[in-house]
């Protein structure tokens, strides 16, 4: 029977090795860490898959399910790592090869590395629902807490969808909002409260979001979204936008910013007892002004304030918001893009509708004619659209 | 017979009704048949002989606008999807 080294040596000789300099322009391949959670935690490649050895042959197939992608393996000097990759050309991987020299080389080297984010005991268990879902786990929950969102509208639909957010864990909320608390809001804002009456709705939120998870940062604006102050507001930077607008102006506003700052909107707008969600991403699919060129008159387009809403309705539409942005955030799941979600809550039916990208759209087709700012009111106002 | 479902917004001049049956073989001659009996209809989804930039109309699920538009033919049993757009979400 041979020992450890002759059988490490024969192995060595059996798989394909390669150097950590080379490793390096392999931009394509997925680089596999397989050494212990302790070493890993000291730092690792970025963009690694953390799989132990101990798990490798039960959970290698769920984090790298195509067995034709290139795969390097690494652990801290290179051995370990050469009894992995037989492992996995046993498996079936077709193009696996073992980093010679390791971890240690790579650092060695002046390679980068990055620090994995653990999560605090608290948030372990904070956030334990979301860490055993696979496709959200420690690194997904990581990306949340990361994560800036930016919600336009602290009322009906800021209400639920901030509210799922922050509890989800999305580290920074920032809240546009302009008005206070009134009574007739609390028939569906559930950020808010009778306490709360006559405040700030941005502050009020703040305080509901915060008291929900400490781990949640609130920034608040407590303005008017404008031409003016769009560009201030949005150089804070931010991952996705939640619109929940109460009119045509902003809702035009947000668009054309959107798209000159290649930041995805998830769109939710409500009408008595009816919806509609999508998600406006820049480059990938439509925006607001390819599916609606121009607002519509007034009296086609009452607002809730005029034609009321039913309760309910907002936190329907307001959570599904929530959910396109998580998977956005996350990078899973099918968003909302290139669809229009239509929700009845008479009838309890979801619809749905495509979304065409229109090569002609003033902001995002292939010869834009709006490339700044407009006057967003008197657009609205001249296309015969109410204001509010 | 083609299904048209009537969004609330359109709905007071329909006599309140969520969907209401049309008859035509494109989406012109629907909309023909449905402002005939709800002239109220008409200003709120037809501008310039055309549909009016404010509504979208979808036949089974797609944009009119990415077919024929105003022409676009209507299978018999189909359902059509007239929408407006609503800002309503904060106040």
């Amino acid at each position: 029977m041979p020992g450890y080294r002759e059988l490490l040596a024969h192995l060595r000789a059996e798989i394909d090795e390669v150097d950590t300099t080379s490793a390096r322009d392999l931009t394509d391949a997925v680089f596999v860490d397989i050494r212990e959670q302790d070493e890993w935690d000291e730092g690792h490649i970025p963009g690694a898959l953390h799989v132990s050895r101990g798990h490798l042959e039960s959970r290698i197939e769920t984090a790298v399910p195509d067995k034709a992608r290139q795969v390097v393996l690494y652990c801290a000097v290179g051995n370990r790592s050469v009894f992995a990759t037989k492992t996995l050309e046993d498996l079936g991987y077709a193009n696996v090869v073992s980093l010679a020299g390791g971890y240690v080389d790579w650092k060695r080297n002046g390679f980068p590395t990055q620090l994995p984010q653990s999560l605090s005991p608290d948030q372990r268990s904070r956030y334990s629902r979301h860490l055993l879902i696979p496709e959200v786990g420690v690194e997904g929950q990581t990306k949340l807490l990361n994560s800036r969102v930016l919600l336009i509208g602290a009322g009906g639909l800021g209400s639920p969808s901030s509210l799922y957010l922050a509890a989800a864990g999305v580290g920074t909320l920032g809240i546009v909002d302009d008005d206070r608390v009134d009574a007739s809001n609390l028939q569906r804002q559930i950020a808010h409260s009778t306490e709360t009456l006559g405040d700030w709705k941005v502050d009020s939120a703040k305080r509901t979001l915060e008291a929900l998870n400490p781990d949640v940062n609130v920034l608040t604006y407590k303005e008017r979204l404008t031409s003016e102050n769009i560009e201030r507001i949005l150089g804070d930077g931010w991952d996705v936008i939640v619109d929940g607008a109460d009119n045509f102006p902003t809702r035009y506003l947000v668009n054309d910013a959107s798209v000159w700052h290649d930041v995805p909107v998830v769109h939710g707008s409500i009408y008595r007892f009816e919806g509609q969600v999508t998600v406006f991403r820049p480059g990938d699919g439509p925006c607001y002004r390819c599916l609606f060129p121009t607002p519509p008159p007034p009296e086609l387009a009452p607002s809730c304030a005029e034609g009321g809403v039913l309760g309910v309705l907002p936190g329907i539409v307001g959570s599904l918001q929530a959910n396109e942005t998580i998977k956005l955030l996350l990078g899973i799941g099918d968003p909302l893009v290139g669809r229009l979600l239509l929700f009845d809550a008479l009838a309890t039916e979801f619809n749905e509708v495509k979304l065409r990208k229109d090569a002609s759209c003033p902001v995002c087709g292939e010869s834009p004619t709006i490339t700044e700012y407009i006057d967003y009111v008197e657009f609205c106002t001249r296309a015969g659209s109410a204001v509010g | 017979m083609t299904t048209v479902r009537i969004p609330p917004t359109l709905r007071p001049s329909v006599g309140g009704e969520r969907q209401v049956p049309a008859q035509g073989e494109t989406v012109r001659e629907l909309l023909d048949d449905l402002t005939s009996r709800f002239p109220a209809l008409r200003e709120q989804l037809v501008e310039d002989d055309d549909i009016a930039p404010f509504v979208n109309v979808y036949v089974e699920g797609e944009d009119v606008r990415t077919l024929d538009g105003i022409e676009t033919p209507v299978q018999y049993g189909s359902t059509v999807i007239l929408l407006p757009a609503m800002a309503g979400g904060s106040r």
